[in-house]
């Protein structure tokens, strides 16, 4: 005990400057392992420490004492801890010890969970990804298990601010593959299907070794997704892993025969294949996709008509789009120019549609201003992507290799790779 | 060759036992009778004169085609009068599984002198076998004497032989190896012309392609008949693997020296037709104006077969209506020729689009009604079928199915032109960003590779 007395005065001491930090950052690592085994303890300690100030000893405390199991009334007591710390740490004084920051609020969410209060645990995790994060292009663990906290609790529009960012940074590819799942799974919860569709994408072609459950989930989704959105299934991109490219299609074949039965085009066929393969898709949950796809070859039938007809009978809507009665096709049409997805007007009297086109025009203020700022941030990401290149260009590694392919040629040439570099 | 001279008359030779021709054989805009005397093959009209048909082929093409006619038509009468006729020029050869099978198929409906002669079968057989020792026994001696020409003829002979008694596949493959032993161009187009004939029958048209560039390629100057020859083949090549358009300038760049060179292939009227047909399936309007209706070399082709001249002349003149009639008459003759009768389908289609396409390109608006009239259908029939068209965009047009009007459609440039603006715009931003991110995934990967090889 008294070893942890002592560190906590350390604590409290060696907590004013930067140096000082680093002198109790090795002080503390050397005694982790006392610190363990203190670890059902050390609550009271806690409450000696300010969390803003002493965030860093505060740290090996906390996750000390989260290492140990928590019994049932310790743990509200416990979150209340951590939220109260994620709230009020400081973000330097983490960035000393991101394994430690991220074990305890790995901990945090599991008794969370544990406790079957999701939502309680968005703000804090929130606050913690920020505070962890070394700028906003960056992801972390604690990414993912903010998105999934936020799917539990169904507070969807919470994930959205997290989403949002663009990452282009990634410490471990294995947070990268839980990341988008979770943030397609978001986007579809939202009906973004596009942004869904993107996430998805990452997923299935990001590069990898072998093939991981995660991907062949997220491959089940992106068939079903961009049925909705295109009616149609992309081939893999070049880029796409080989082990993904040559095993996705066996793991998820009730879903390629979807597909396949989709682009048939008829109704029938595809509910037919729905209801035999129900049970699996109930068991991946992904019923209620499998019903958004159903509705969208409606869709997708009528959408083919505005290109052909300029007026068109409901009776006739209805046997192209093989719906039952004049009816159901006047609520499918009207349904869909509601949502936008047409532009039409219903005549009762005649049992009418006629379709009109896209009346937008392109000459709005509105439209100006977004044609310019989707402009910037084009120029903005291909700025990026140019000092990238320059970056690599300047890498010794590159360099390296270039220049020992530059030797096959002949040395008369004006060699533009220095030669220290061969 | 017997028949010659009728092929060209207005008077075909019809057999007047077995069908009555019509009379107003000489009123040239009465549809649909030619030299040749076609007709419908299955009901009323008149019947197709196979007697005449036939009198325009030699060889084997000649008994392969009668038989063909016999295994479609659907006409008792004709069938046994081309099986009669099959029957009677194979006997004058020696190709006797031919034999067999024809008169298996006659059985004993035309009476006794056409069943089955066994003996005659046997007699041919025994002479077939000495005749084939014979040439064997001389080709060793040639192989050992190693004379090149006469290695050559002795490789020839063989593959005759093997061509008159139908075992094409050996006759193949002897031509092909007088290739080595050819030592003028004349061998060589000789051995190229040997090859196309039997590849045409064998149905491989990858050869006749090959063999008619091989012979194209020698160096001496080709007399214009063996000119249009290797040109008719070509265009048959083309025509089978369905490249109707490269198919019509062969048969249309066919001079009118061919005559009746080639009728161990084809006859100048099925340059005719072919030519014809392809060309009004695939040329656009300048093209067939330029190569078909301006050409004085095709035009003495089309005078023997004046319906064709008649329906492409209406095409380009938009008589639809009489165009689309003589190409409904012509199709059931057409339907048994051998080298035509799988492509009818295809290349009656692709017409009618053209002709749908050509008539609705100068409106602005269209009433359905009349174009049914045009075109002889129903607005029903019609408008599935200008749906089908504008689906894959070969018309810029909308259907009022209430009104029944079509009214042309043209894109708005500068809305198109935004909308393409902005989702080439996002589509970039997607794209870009997952790559810097799988860049970033894969630096990633190589420096934990390196790290664990440290």
């Amino acid at each position: 005990m008294e070893s942890v007395e002592v560190l906590v005065a350390h604590i409290q001491g060696l907590s004013r400057s930067p140096d000082e930090v680093s002198h109790l950052h090795s002080l503390l690592k050397q005694s982790e392992d006392a610190l363990r085994s203190h670890a059902s303890r050390l609550a009271p300690f806690l409450s000696q420490l300010d969390p803003s100030i002493h965030t860093l000893g505060y740290l090996f405390l906390l996750e000390a004492y989260s290492s140990g199991s928590i019994s049932g009334e310790e743990a509200s007591g416990f979150l209340l801890t951590v939220v109260e710390f994620i709230n009020s740490c400081s973000a330097e004084q983490i960035q000393l010890a991101p394994e430690k920051f991220i074990s305890v609020c790995k901990s945090f969410k599991d008794q969370v969970m544990q406790l079957g209060v999701p939502m309680q645990g968005i703000a804090p995790l929130w606050m913690a990804v920020r505070k962890l994060q070394t700028s906003t292009e960056q992801l972390t663990t604690l990414h993912s298990d903010y998105l999934l906290l936020c799917l539990l609790a169904k507070c969807y529009k919470a994930g959205l601010s997290i989403l949002d960012d663009d990452i282009f940074e990634v410490d471990h590819p294995r947070d990268h593959f839980l990341y988008c799942y979770y943030g397609g799974m978001i986007n579809i919860g939202l009906k973004r299907f596009e942004k869904a569709l993107a996430c998805l994408h990452n997923v299935v072609t990001a590069p990898m070794t072998t093939l991981n459950a995660i991907c062949v989930e997220a491959y089940k989704k992106y068939i079903l997704v961009s049925l909705i959105l295109n009616g149609q299934v992309p081939s893999f991109p070049k880029y796409t892993s080989s082990a993904a490219h040559r095993n996705l299609k066996n793991y998820t074949q009730p879903y390629v025969d979807l597909a396949n039965f989709y682009a048939s085009g008829k109704f029938s066929e595809l509910e037919a294949c729905i209801q035999t393969n129900q049970e699996k898709f109930l068991s991946d949950s992904n019923l209620g996709l499998v019903k958004q796809v159903l509705s969208s070859l409606y869709k997708r039938n009528i959408q083919r008509l505005t290109q052909t007809y300029l007026t068109l009978s409901l009776q006739d809507i209805a046997n192209v789009a093989q719906l039952n009665n004049p009816k159901e096709a006047e609520m499918h049409v009207l349904q869909m120019i509601q949502d936008g997805e047409i532009f039409a007007t219903i005549n009762q009297k005649d049992g009418m549609v006629s379709f009109h086109e896209d009346p937008e025009q392109y000459k709005s203020c509105r439209m100006t201003e977004h044609i310019d700022f989707s402009i910037q941030r084009l120029m903005a990401l291909s700025k990026k992507l140019s000092s990238l290149d320059d970056n690599l260009s300047c890498d010794p590694q590159y360099l390296s290799k270039v220049g020992k392919e530059r030797q096959k040629f002949d040395f008369d040439e004006f060699d533009s790779v220095s030669h220290k570099f061969m | 060759m017997e028949g010659d001279d009728e092929a060209f008359d207005g008077a075909p030779m019809g057999n007047e036992e077995m069908f009555s021709n019509g009379g107003d054989i000489d009123d040239p805009r009465h549809t649909p009778i030619s030299t040749l005397g076609k007709a419908g093959a299955s009901g009323g009209g008149e019947l197709m004169d196979v007697e005449a048909y036939a009198s325009l082929y030699t060889g084997r093409t000649k008994v392969v085609r009668l038989l063909f006619i016999a295994k479609r038509c659907g006409n008792e009468a004709m069938q046994l009068e081309a099986l009669r006729m099959a029957h009677d020029e194979i006997k004058k050869g020696e190709d006797t599984q031919l034999y067999h099978e024809v008169t298996a198929r006659i059985g004993d409906r035309l009476g006794p002198q056409y069943a089955l002669d066994q003996t005659w079968a046997d007699i041919v057989d025994r002479r077939a076998e000495h005749r084939k020792e014979k040439l064997e026994n001389e080709f060793n001696s040639y192989k050992t004497n190693m004379i090149k020409e006469s290695i050559r003829m002795g490789y020839n002979d063989i593959a005759d032989f093997y061509y008159a008694h139908g075992q094409l596949g050996d006759a193949f493959k002897n031509y092909v190896r007088t290739r080595d032993y050819c030592t003028t161009s004349k061998h060589i187009i000789q051995m190229c012309l040997n090859v196309i004939l039997v590849s045409i029958e064998l149905e491989q048209f990858m050869h006749v392609s090959n063999y008619v560039s091989k012979a194209e390629q020698t160096p001496e100057q080709l007399d214009p008949i063996m000119n249009s020859k290797l040109r008719c083949a070509a265009g048959l090549a083309y025509l089978e693997t369905k490249k109707y358009k490269l198919a019509a300038r062969k048969f249309l760049e066919t001079g009118i020296e061919l005559g009746n060179n080639y009728t161990d292939v084809i006859a100048p009227q099925d340059v005719a037709i072919y030519g014809g047909l392809c060309a009004l399936a695939s040329f656009d309007r300048t093209e067939l104006k330029n190569k078909v209706i301006d050409n004085i070399n095709f035009s003495n082709f089309l005078e023997l077969v004046p319906e064709v001249r008649e329906l492409i002349n209406d095409f380009y003149a938009s008589h639809y209506a009489s165009c689309l009639e003589y190409l409904e008459n012509l199709k059931p003759n057409l339907l048994l020729d051998i080298h035509l009768h799988d492509h009818i389908e295809m290349l009656y289609t692709e017409i009618r689009h053209k002709a749908i396409i050509q008539y609705t390109l100068p409106f602005i608006s269209v009433e359905l009604h009349t174009m049914a009239g045009a075109f002889k259908t129903s607005v029903a029939g019609l408008e599935k079928e200008l749906e089908a068209l504008i689906t894959e965009n070969k018309i810029q047009a909308r259907i009022d199915s209430h009104n029944k009007i079509l009214y042309a459609r043209h894109a708005d440039q500068r809305n198109a032109t935004f909308q393409r603006v902005l989702q080439t715009g996002v589509e970039f931003e997607r794209d870009v960003r997952a790559m810097l991110l799988r860049a970033n995934l894969i630096k990633h990967e190589s420096i934990m590779k390196s790290a664990r090889k440290l």
